[in-house]
């Protein structure tokens, strides 16, 4: 048979379509789609924006510990003493760190070197979320700024970005720094970036925040857009602080100093 | 050149590329489907209508990747956390609190298919498989 260029490309790609056609046949695709359908859980409140308010006057640091303890106990945090490979969801820090534009010379004894309870601020227009070039971090429905690990790529952009330090990043396997696993709820991977995320866990059961439950009144948590829940009250009724307004991030964590 | 040293030339190409087919079938060790077990203390106490996965065992064994990819979505962005399946039971969409409620044998269930297919999820990696809860490490 004569061959010449134009027959050759004829031919293969009859046969390329052929063998294609054929594979088709062989394999009939299987129905992949999930058929069954979601809802929420009973308990769930879905119109809400939560928000917290810490009051200082309360919160003492034995209170302060515990918070910490029960979270990061539940959500596998890692225990690392180095100051670069901590991770942490609630940390203990000091006034003067926390709220560097109200700090003056003659400053209250009382309020110097004093410890506050920090965690994520759940901003209302969160700068992580903004710089996420994998949309890992994302603000759900109820403005809790929450976490899908299995988009997240480790990039740090978001601890660059928040303003708070809120975030910290995974150098080491997390499992070799914890005593013991809770089976209830995944650990982290190294390579990822972890923060608070609201306890969104217990929320989307209708169940409060572990450190709101631990701290037995001196944490206040609920709906900050109805005026009549207990923590709109306790923001109206006192004089709270936030960190950082002029950032415009609009924190949804509120302090009673 | 002659052509016996070209078809030759062909044959041994054509041997070479297709290494790994005729290896995987001629190997008695892979050709062997796995037999998971479903001899857990969960599953023995089903029985009935109530011994049944999620959904349809067939369509589980070749899809539950899938199930576990949309329930991650719906669970972690959406805050659905409950999963109504074709036959309308609710389950709670979770991987560690429900999947591994019946299958806790990571070993003898997960494990034995996909080292047989040679697939490397990977869920391990923050999802606690049942064995190694209570020791970390």
């Amino acid at each position: 048979m004569e061959m010449n260029r134009r027959k050759f490309l004829k031919l293969g790609t009859a046969a390329v379509a052929g063998l294609g056609a054929a594979a088709a046949v062989a394999n009939p695709a299987v129905a992949a789609a999930v058929n069954g359908s979601y809802k929420e859980a009973p308990g769930k409140r879905s119109n809400v924006t939560w928000g917290m308010v810490i009051d200082m006057n309360q919160m003492d640091e034995a209170t302060l510990s515990k918070c910490i303890e029960v979270c990061h106990k539940y959500h596998n945090v890692p225990n690392i003493d180095t100051k670069k490979d901590e991770v942490k969801w609630i940390w203990p820090e000091t006034f003067e760190h926390l709220f560097l534009d109200e700090v003056h010379e003659k400053m209250g004894e009382k309020y110097k070197g004093k410890t506050f309870m920090t965690i994520c601020n759940h901003c209302e227009e969160p700068v992580c979320v903004r710089v996420c070039p994998t949309k890992a971090t994302f603000k759900n429905a109820q403005g809790v700024v929450g976490m899908d690990m299995h988009r997240c790529i480790g990039c740090r952009n978001c601890m660059a970005a928040c303003p708070y330090g809120a975030r910290s990043f995974n150098f080491k396997n997390p499992r070799d720094y914890l005593d013991e696993i809770n089976p209830t709820y995944p650990t982290r991977m190294k390579g990822v970036v972890e923060k608070c995320n609201f306890c969104s866990e217990r929320l989307a059961v209708g169940e409060l925040p572990l450190c709101v439950e631990a701290a037995g009144g001196a944490i206040v948590f609920g709906d900050i857009n109805d005026p009549n829940s207990a923590v709109s009250k306790k923001i109206a009724e006192n004089f709270t602080l936030q960190r950082r307004t002029n950032l415009g991030t609009k924190p949804k964590v509120y302090y009673i100093v | 050149m002659k052509k016996t040293n070209i078809i030759i030339g062909i044959v041994i190409f054509a041997v070479l590329v297709t290494v790994p087919f005729w290896s995987a079938i001629l190997s008695p060790a892979n050709g062997a489907a796995p037999e998971v077990s479903f001899d857990t203390p969960v599953i023995n106490q089903l029985s009935g209508d109530n011994y049944k996965c999620v959904e349809d065992v067939e369509w589980m064994r070749a899809h539950h990747m899938d199930l576990l990819n949309d329930w991650k979505v719906q669970v972690v962005r959406d805050g659905n956390r409950v999963y109504i399946s074709e036959d309308g039971t609710e389950y709670l969409a979770s991987l560690q609190n429900t999947c591994f409620e019946c299958h806790s044998n990571y070993e003898d269930f997960c494990l034995k298919c996909h080292t047989y297919s040679n697939v490397n999820p990977t869920c391990w990696e923050c999802h606690v498989e049942p064995t190694v809860v209570g020791g970390a490490k």
